[in-house]
C-alpha cells in the first residue's frame, strides 16, 4: 500500500510541475509578440524564483535580521551577538578552523579529483573505468556511513589492548609507542586534519567525475596540433588541456570550497565540534541547540554569509565576461 | 513531451583520425600511471574495505582483533552472515527502502526540470535584472540548510492552518525543500554547460520560427543530456544519503533508510559490524544509480565547446 501511495505522489507530483510551465507557456503565448517575448524569460525562472525566494532568500534575510536580536528574539541588541562572538577565543578558533578547512580541502580534492581524471585518461578504457569508479565510490556514501567508515580506522583502544583501528595499529606497530587518541589531539590542528582527510576522501570523486568530462571534451585536434607544433607531454597539458578546462576547475573549485564553508554533519558524526574541531555550521547548531540562542545562532550564519561575498563578486565578475563573448 | 531524447552530436565529428589516438600513450608510462593510480585507488579502498570485511566477522572478533588479521589465516576465520540479516530487519528494508525512492526521485527530477528552465533563460534569454537574479541566486549557494529548516517548517504549518493542507511528514514536503537548496548549484552548473553550447544553432531555430519553448525542449534538453545527466547522478546522491531534511520534514512515520542507519549508529555498543552492515546495504542504490548513468560521463559535460 506505501508502495503504491508512494508511487501515485511520484507521477503526481512530476506531471503537476511541468503541467505548471506548459500552462504558463501557453498563457503567456496568448499575448502579442512584444509582450511574449518580455515575458517568457519570467516564465522560464518563474517558478525558480519564487521557490528561491521563500525557501533561501526569506530564511537568509531572516537570519540576519535575528542576529541583532537577543536569544529569545524580542530585544533588538545592535551588534552584541557578534562582539560577543568575536571577543570569545573558542569562536576565533571556529575562524580558524574554517579558514584551515576552505585553505586545504578544495585544493586537496581538486588535485586528487584532476590527477586521478589525467592519468587514468591514458591507461587504457579498463583501467580507467576501474580507477574512477575506485575513486568515485565515496561519493555514494551517507555521512552517518563515512562517518561510522572513518571513525572505525580512528578508532583508539586504551593501551595493552589489541588496537583494531586501522590508523593506530600502524602507529603502534611501527613506533612501538602507545596508541594515541588521534580525534581528540587538537596539537597542530591534528584531529581537524583527520576529518578533512574523510571530506577530500568524499570530494574527490565529485571533482573527478567533472574534470573527468572536461579533459573528455577537448578535441584532440588541438592536442595534436601542439604535438607537431613540437610540444612534449607537459607543455601539451599546460598550454593546451589546461586552458581549455580551466572553468570546469573552478567551478568545481567553487563547488566544493562552498560545501566546506557550510561544513557540518561530517565533524557532528566525528567529534561532535569537541576538542578543538569546531566549524562555523557546527557552531551555529551548538549555538541553536545546546545554548539556546537562536540570535547569536543567527550571528554565526551572518558571519557565513559576509564570508561568501567575494565567491560572488567572483561569479558574477566571470559571468559577465562570459556574457561579452558570446 | 515526445522529445527524442538521442544525445544528437553536438557539432558534426571531424573524421575520426585513422592514426593511433592522442590518448594511448607509451607502454612504459601507461605502467606509471598505472601505479601511481593503483596507489590512490587502494588509499580510498583501505577504510571501506575494512568496514566490509567486518562486516562480515562476529562480534567477538571484530572487538578483539583488527580486521587486517583475517588475511593471516582466511578460511580458518568464523563468517557470518547474520549482520546483513540483522541488518535487513533494522532496517525495515521492505518499507524505509521504498520511502527513499519516493523521496530521492522527484526531489532529482524537479530540480533538474526547474533548473534547465532557469539556465535556458539565463543564456539564451535577455530580460531586465538577469544578471541581479543570477547573482542572487550563486549567493544563496552557501546558505547553510540548517538556517532555512525553522522559518520553513514554520511556513508549512501557517499553511497547514489556514488551508487546512496537511504538509509536514508527507513526502512532498521533503521534495520542495531538496528542490529548491538544490536550484542554485543546477543552475550554475547547468548554466555552464549551455553557455558553451553554439548560439548560432539557437539562433538558426530562431529564425526558423521555433518558438523557446520548442528550442528548449527539442534542441537544448537532448543536447545537455551529459550535464543533466551528470547533475542528477549528484542530486540523486545527495537526496538518498540525506539525512536531515527527510527527519524533519517526513518524521518518523514513513522513515527514509538514513534515518534507520542512523539509529543503528546509536549502538556503537554493540560492535562496528552491526552498522558495518546496513551502510553497505545502503550504499548498494547509488552505486547502481552511478553505474546506470556513467555512460554518459564518457563523452563529457563540456561537449560542445567545439566550435
Amino acid at each position: 500500500m506505501q508502495i503504491v501511495s508512494a508511487l501515485v505522489s511520484v507521477v503526481g507530483g512530476l506531471t503537476v510541475s511541468f503541467l505548471l510551465y506548459f500552462a504558463l507557456n501557453a498563457l503567456v503565448g496568448r499575448f502579442n509578440t512584444k509582450w511574449n517575448a518580455r515575458l517568457l524569460p519570467y516564465v522560464f525562472i518563474g517558478p525558480v524564483l519564487v521557490l528561491i525566494a521563500l525557501f533561501l532568500l526569506y530564511p537568509a534575510l531572516r537570519t540576519i535580521y535575528l542576529s541583532f536580536f537577543n536569544a529569545t528574539g524580542q530585544r533588538f541588541v545592535g551588534f552584541d551577538n557578534f562582539t560577543a562572538l568575536f571577543s570569545s577565543g573558542d569562536f576565533i578558533t571556529v575562524l580558524l578552523n574554517n579558514l584551515l578547512w576552505i585553505l586545504i580541502v578544495p585544493v586537496s580534492a581538486v588535485a586528487v579529483g584532476l590527477a586521478v581524471a589525467i592519468f587514468s585518461d591514458r591507461v587504457g578504457p579498463v583501467r580507467e573505468k576501474i580507477f574512477k569508479s575506485t575513486i568515485f565510490l565515496p561519493m555514494a556514501i551517507s555521512f552517518v556511513a563515512a562517518a561510522t567508515i572513518w571513525r572505525f580506522v580512528y578508532t583508539y583502544n586504551p593501551p595493552g589492548q589489541a588496537q583494531v583501528g586501522l590508523l593506530n595499529a600502524i602507529w603502534t606497530g611501527i613506533t612501538r609507542g602507545d596508541p594515541v587518541p588521534w580525534l581528540t589531539i587538537d596539537s597542530g590542528k591534528l584531529n581537524s586534519l583527520l576529518i578533512m582527510l574523510v571530506v577530500i576522501w568524499m570530494n574527490a570523486g565529485f571533482a573527478m567525475v567533472l574534470l573527468s568530462a572536461a579533459i573528455k571534451g577537448v578535441p584532440e585536434e588541438t592536442i595534436e596540433a601542439s604535438r607537431i607544433d613540437g610540444a612534449n607531454e607537459r607543455q601539451a597539458f599546460f598550454q593546451v588541456i589546461v586552458p581549455q578546462i580551466w572553468t570546469t576547475v573552478v567551478a568545481v573549485f567553487i563547488t566544493i570550497l562552498i560545501t566546506v564553508m557550510k561544513i557540518f554533519d561530517i565533524v557532528y558524526a566525528m567529534t561532535g565540534g569537541a576538542y578543538g574541531t569546531s566549524v562555523l555550521g557546527m557552531e551555529f547548531i551548538n549555538q541553536l541547540f545546546n545554548f539556546g540562542n537562536p540570535g547569536k545562532a543567527a550571528a554565526v550564519v551572518t558571519v557565513l554569509l559576509i564570508a561568501v561575498i567575494p565567491v560572488i563578486f567572483y561569479q558574477v565578475r566571470s559571468y559577465r565576461r562570459q556574457e561579452a563573448l558570446r | 513531451m515526445t522529445s527524442t531524447v538521442t544525445p544528437t552530436p553536438v557539432t558534426s565529428t571531424p573524421a575520426p583520425t585513422t592514426s593511433t589516438t592522442i590518448r594511448t600513450t607509451k607502454p612504459k608510462r601507461r605502467i606509471t600511471l598505472s601505479l601511481v593510480l593503483l596507489f590512490f585507488a587502494v588509499l580510498w579502498m583501505i577504510p571501506l574495505f575494512g568496514l566490509l570485511v567486518t562486516s562480515f566477522r562476529y562480534r567477538v572478533d571484530a572487538t578483539s582483533t583488527g580486521w587486517w588479521t583475517v588475511f593471516g589465516d582466511f578460511f580458518g576465520q568464523d563468517w557470518t552472515l547474520q549482520n546483513f540479516v540483522d541488518a535487513f530487519v533494522n532496517l525495515d528494508i521492505g518499507t524505509n527502502f521504498f520511502n527513499s525512492i519516493a523521496v530521492a526521485i522527484p526531489a532529482t527530477v524537479l530540480p533538474i526540470m526547474f533548473a534547465a528552465f532557469a539556465a535556458y533563460a539565463f543564456t539564451f534569454m535577455d530580460f531586465k535584472g538577469k544578471e541581479v537574479f543570477f547573482a542572487t541566486t550563486i549567493g544563496l549557494l552557501v546558505v547553510p540548510i540548517q538556517v532555512a529548516l525553522v522559518p520553513i517548517l514554520q511556513g508549512y504549518v501557517n499553511i497547514q492552518n489556514a488551508l487546512g493542507i496537511q504538509i509536514v511528514g508527507t513526502f512532498p514536503a521533503a521534495w520542495i525543500v531538496h528542490s529548491a537548496f538544490a536550484l542554485p548549484l543546477a543552475i550554475f552548473i547547468l548554466r555552464n554547460y549551455m553557455a558553451t553550447l553554439p548560439v548560432a544553432l539557437i539562433e538558426a531555430a530562431r529564425v526558423d520560427g521555433a518558438s523557446h519553448f520548442m528550442i528548449f525542449w527539442r534542441l537544448i534538453v537532448p543536447m545537455s543530456v551529459p550535464a543533466l545527466a551528470s547533475f542528477a547522478i549528484f542530486q540523486f546522491l545527495w537526496v538518498w544519503n540525506d539525512y536531515l531534511v527527510a527527519f524533519i520534514f517526513i518524521g518518523n512515520r514513513d522513515p527514509v533508510l538514513q534515518q534507520a542507519l542512523y539509529s543503528l549508529l546509536g549502538q556503537y555498543g554493540e560492535g562496528w559490524q552491526g552498522v558495518a552492515a546496513g551502510s553497505f546495504i545502503t550504499i548498494i542504490v547509488p552505486l547502481i544509480v552511478f553505474f546506470a548513468l556513467q555512460r554518459f560521463f564518457v563523452r563529457g559535460l563540456t561537449a560542445g565547446s567545439v566550435k
